[in-house]
């Protein structure tokens, strides 16, 4: 599980992590937590274009329907398949096991920090 | 990530949120709350689908303090609410609860209610907490006439509901509850019991709910509601109890095919098209309100609903359009229905919504197609309820 406090974070509740050119991306566990229990995940398929603030994928809970925003812009390397099967994950481990997206980016826009984040969700 | 089909409802200055009387107790619990008709009621404390399982398998525990409570009593309490309401309550007995609604004029439904008869002369009619004061202030109109009063109790009566297939093992066991015969209360009635050590407070004990399973639903003063909340979670928690939240509560009235007022049912609905044709009783004699307009019925070819069911796990949800065929290039205006509420069936497995469609597309087999977000999901039309608990 990566260190929450490291991570960069957009204010429509997903997290990225930063390799050297790759961006790991999930969404946060107050995001997960407001969802609800997640039991169906659509991600983006592998080589698929990521344009910052395009819809990649959804995530859904038995209550309501979450959008998955692309963070940066570039190229999708990797979907995580195992929250496919079990989207339970992204629940139980929102920073960890349910990650959602990797994406090789050519373009990092400034993202907000840990104290900004939680600034903005007030917790 | 953002909320594109959330139920999180506008933010509403803090002075007009109302705190249930067991709002500390969801608090300790982890409880996340969500506004409910100006409430801020539980909308799951952790898992809504444990809590949803927990009811099918076991019990849950329901906070719904939020919801009117308003007693009619006097004389003519019986024939005012057969005047007022849609059913014959004058024909329950002492004890017996009714399901009924309350129609406009124009024969659309006001509100869906429980109504509790507790004596000769009195009534509890239970109304959903977003129509309390409307329902409130037209049994008052509508009862004018007769020798009866009307008060609106809402503010001084907690409602704890325990629901699932140990509710009657737990319930019987809290040792400062006490029922006469618990065991014989049958579905839909309802019997004065007692709560606490010297079985000083007073509560109406109600064998009825919102979940398809059996249950009691415990109306009890605001100021013992934590008592008793605790004492059945003490009671209940080997058996596998665990509070839950509006959440799973809808998943649950979903999967009965119970309706839920402002999905299914409104101002702009027939009850015969609700499928409801059965609660309002046109053999009963002499007038009540809406029945010239129900007598005359919807007009030809009004949607009706239904239920659906489809395959995969992408859930039609409430407003999402019904199609008659698979063809992408159906506009909005081609639709022939719209889903009222859906969901991935946590009990089944596989997606259901409630749907009004075209009377010619409702037939049990119909094939249709649920626009979910600009995909066609295939689905079938099915005979309500999706689920049906094991009778005892």
């Amino acid at each position: 599980m990566a260190d929450k406090t490291e991570l960069q974070y957009t204010a429509e509740h997903e997290w990225v992590l930063v390799e050297g050119s790759t961006a790991t991306v999930g969404i946060t566990a107050y995001a997960a937590d407001k969802l609800g229990d997640v039991v169906f995940v659509d991600l983006p398929d592998v080589g698929s274009d990521a344009a910052i603030g395009a819809v990649v994928g959804e995530i859904e809970s038995t209550k309501s329907v979450g959008e998955l925003f692309a963070p940066v812009n570039g190229t999708v390397l990797e979907s995580n398949e195992a929250v496919v099967d079990s989207p339970e994950l992204v629940n139980s481990d929102p920073f960890g096991e349910g990650w959602l997206i990797k994406v090789e980016f050519t373009e990092l826009p400034a993202l907000l920090s840990y104290d900004e984040y939680t600034a903005l969700v007030g917790e | 990530m953002t909320d594109s089909n959330s139920t999180e409802p506008t933010d509403l200055p803090y002075s007009a949120e109302r705190l249930s009387p067991l709002h500390a107790v969801h608090v300790a619990a982890g409880a996340s709350f969500t506004d409910f008709a100006g409430w801020q009621m539980p909308v799951s404390y952790g898992s809504d689908l444990a809590e949803h399982h927990a009811v099918r398998t076991a019990a849950g525990l329901f906070d719904l303090s939020h919801m009117g409570e308003i007693y009619v009593v006097g004389p003519e309490a019986a024939a005012a609410l057969d005047y007022a309401l849609a059913g014959k309550i004058s024909a329950t007995a002492d004890g017996q609860a009714k399901y009924s609604l309350l129609l406009s004029r124009e024969g659309g439904i006001v509100d869906d209610l429980v109504v509790y008869r507790t004596g000769d002369d009195r009534f509890l009619v239970v109304a959903n907490a977003s129509n309390r004061m409307e329902v409130a202030q037209e049994l008052l109109e509508r009862t004018s006439l007769f020798d009866c009063e009307v008060f609106d109790e809402s503010d001084d009566i907690a409602l704890i509901a325990i629901q699932g297939p140990k509710s009657f093992e737990i319930l019987s066991q809290v040792p400062t509850v006490e029922v006469d015969d618990l065991e014989n209360l049958g579905y839909y009635r309802s019997r004065a019991g007692t709560f606490g050590e010297r079985g000083e407070h007073r509560m109406l004990v109600a064998r009825t709910g919102y979940t398809g399973e059996d249950g009691f639903e415990l109306y009890v003063a605001p100021d013992v509601a934590a008592q008793l909340w605790e004492a059945l979670i003490e009671t209940g928690g080997g058996s596998g109890l665990i509070p839950a939240g509006l959440a799973s509560r809808d998943t649950l009235r979903l999967e009965a095919g119970m309706p839920l007022y402002g999905h299914e049912l409104g101002l702009d609905t027939f009850p015969v098209q609700a499928g409801l044709g059965r609660v309002v009783n046109l053999k009963k004699e002499g007038e009540f309100v809406g029945r010239t307009a129900v007598e005359a019925g919807p007009p030809e070819g009004a949607r009706v609903l239904v239920g659906l069911k489809a395959d995969g796990r992408r859930a039609g949800r409430a407003d999402y359009l019904v199609f008659a065929t698979a063809d992408k290039s159906a506009t909005a205006d081609d639709a022939v229905g719209t889903i009222t509420s859906g969901a991935l069936s946590p009990t089944l497995g596989f997606p259901i919504a409630m749907a009004y469609v075209a009377p010619e597309h409702a037939a049990e087999g119909t094939p249709l197609f649920l626009d979910v977000r600009g995909t066609r999901i295939p689905a079938s039309v099915v005979t309500l309820p999706f689920y049906k608990r094991e009778s005892r």
